[in-house]
């Protein structure tokens, strides 16, 4: 582990501006990274930079200020693949975000591959967005979803997913990182397992991207999903690495401009990988925003970050853990720097608003995982997700916070 | 007491605190110690889900006045629920449907009316007027 100075740490916190900011006039202590991470200078600079100087339209465009933006978004995209180790860049395609990418293979996986009386797996964790589109695509095409369970300590069941794999299997869809939890899934052997039986996998690294260094490759993955939003970069851009074999095979997910190669009435043809799936003009300057985003984590390092983060979660579960009555949701071996937890006779909502006045912004309620939620037998929770830039004193000052409410609904 | 004189008297009271913390304080002495709705109309067909907090509204019609209960499973929500009640339970549905509901911008509890909060609230005062509705077209039908 790397030692980390106070001053390391405030040279960073001095990179996002909205940190120095006051809440209610105090100093806001922002514990909602799984939301959304706040964003560094560099990242707004590169938008603003982009709509100051290199606005124009991406691809086909025979002047100067369209083609320099045409080569600065492939420039993107190949620094994406290199970022999460995709063998080309034809293999990631932006979108919106995570969501939007799980949508687009829920919907042209399974207009191309997905037949009556198949089977979708997705485990019991996961956010909605992770559950709903796979669900609406089983029924559309009459398949089944089947649901892997989560043990008490808030891992995924890999026995019962051995158990549930089976020939009809089309596909297994898990979160790289349990939002909620912090669970940071075996997704290694998620992929193992479900290859011995020729099943692809898919995985929502939303979470994934911002805590540690994801080698598609290595994992071997299907798909791999993820939001710029959640890695400190802006929000409206993600992207989707996906097999090439998968991506040239699935249908096209929305029509229009830029994914086609030829059109008449009688019959259009479709441009090739990444294009096929990208209809309409692209988001350039956040993907511009991406790009930053990219860069500043590999700035930092992800030594840098994981020794943070790491020492964050330990000290955030250890004073939580101090407190009477407060009960954490949540223990699994592997997490990252996600806790829920709950006080004993008092309403996440209520202990949440007590700690908004005073300038912490922590999430209460279900996390969009109501599934999870109704297997744990409880209406939500309150988390806490940290990043790289808080701090222990933050952490005592959640700790005072808490007393606090403790005392006033006591 | 009129709709309007209740909210000038809730006015009243919420500004002798300076503090929020003093504000919620009241709220939450409201929220708990005020008996709110009968345990069996804590059904789900009067339950009003928000992502937050669920709140339960009940509605009574008695010779022309609309009587509200309610009850929440979180206390600050509970106490702002029983401020709705304050205002516009024992009122004919033409005072209901007429009433202003920006009262709580002016006793600092804006916020738990936004729709992005989704606690329930907003979902109440829109039941509250939806039952006002109800409860006018069934008398002038009947």
């Amino acid at each position: 582990m790397i030692e980390i100075s106070e001053a390391q740490i405030q040279a960073v916190r001095s990179d996002f501006p909205i940190l120095s900011r006051n809440i209610y006039g105090k100093p806001l202590i922002y514990f909602d990274n799984a939301a959304t991470t706040q964003k560094p200078k560099a990242v707004i600079d590169a938008i603003s930079n982009y709509y100051l100087n290199d606005n124009a339209n991406v691809h086909r465009g025979v002047h100067y200020l369209s083609q320099h933006a045409t080569a600065a978004f492939e420039d993107v995209r190949r620094k994406v693949a290199d970022f999460v180790h995709a063998g080309s860049a034809s293999e990631i395609v932006f979108t919106r975000g995570a969501t939007e990418a799980i949508n687009l293979v829920a919907w042209a996986y399974g207009e191309t591959f997905l037949d009556e009386g198949d089977e979708i797996i997705v485990s019991e964790l996961e956010h909605h967005s992770n559950i709903v589109p796979w669900q609406v695509a089983c029924e559309r095409k009459k398949a089944t979803l089947k649901v892997v369970g989560v043990t008490p300590e808030g891992e995924i069941d890999l026995e019962m997913l051995g158990r549930l794999i089976s020939g009809r299997t089309k596909m297994v869809a898990v979160s790289h990182i349990s939002n909620t939890l912090g669970t940071i899934n075996p997704v290694a052997e998620i992929v193992n397992m479900a290859h011995a039986s020729n099943v692809p996998v898919f995985i929502d690294g939303a979470q994934g991207l911002s805590h540690g260094p994801v080698n598609v490759q290595e994992l071997g993955c299907d798909f791999y999903a993820f939001s710029a939003h959640k890695m400190y970069g802006p929000m409206g851009i993600g992207g989707l690495y996906g097999k090439r074999s998968w991506l040239e095979a699935m249908q096209p997910y929305q029509l229009g401009g830029e994914m086609i190669d030829r059109v008449t009435f009688e019959k259009t043809t479709f441009n090739e990988i990444p294009y096929k799936f990208e209809a309409g003009t692209p988001n350039v300057a956040d993907v511009m925003g991406l790009a930053a985003a990219i860069d500043y984590l590999n700035m930092l390092g992800w030594d840098f970050i994981a020794a943070r983060e790491n020492d964050l979660l330990q000290y955030a579960t250890t004073r939580l853990q101090q407190v009477e009555g407060v009960k954490i949701i949540g223990n699994a071996a592997h997490k990252a720097a996600i806790v829920s937890f709950l006080i004993e006779g008092i309403h996440y909502f209520d202990a949440g608003t007590i700690l908004d006045h005073l300038g912490i912004a922590v999430r209460t309620g279900s996390h969009c995982t109501q599934p999870l939620m109704d297997s744990i037998g409880i209406n939500g929770t309150l988390r806490a997700s940290m990043a790289f830039y808080n701090t222990r004193y933050e952490i005592d000052v959640l700790i005072d916070g808490l007393n606090r409410v403790k005392a006033l609904f006591a | 007491m009129t709709i309007n004189e209740t909210i000038n008297q809730l006015i009243k009271e919420f500004n002798q605190f300076d503090d929020w913390m003093d504000k919620y304080n009241y709220l939450i002495e409201m929220g708990r110690s005020v008996p709110l709705i009968d345990e069996t109309q804590k059904t789900d067909s009067n339950l009003i889900t928000g992502c937050q907090s669920r709140v339960w509204l009940s509605s009574e019609y008695k010779d022309g006045i609309i009587y509200f209960t309610a009850d929440s499973d979180a206390v600050i929500t509970k106490g702002i629920a029983y401020l709705l009640i304050r205002v516009f339970s024992g009122h004919t549905p033409a005072e209901i449907i007429e009433a202003e509901t920006t009262f709580l911008d002016q006793i600092g509890l804006k916020e738990h009316l936004s729709p992005t909060r989704s606690n329930g609230l907003l979902s109440m005062v829109k039941q509250i007027k939806m039952y006002a509705f109800a409860y006018q077209v069934k008398e002038k039908n009947s």
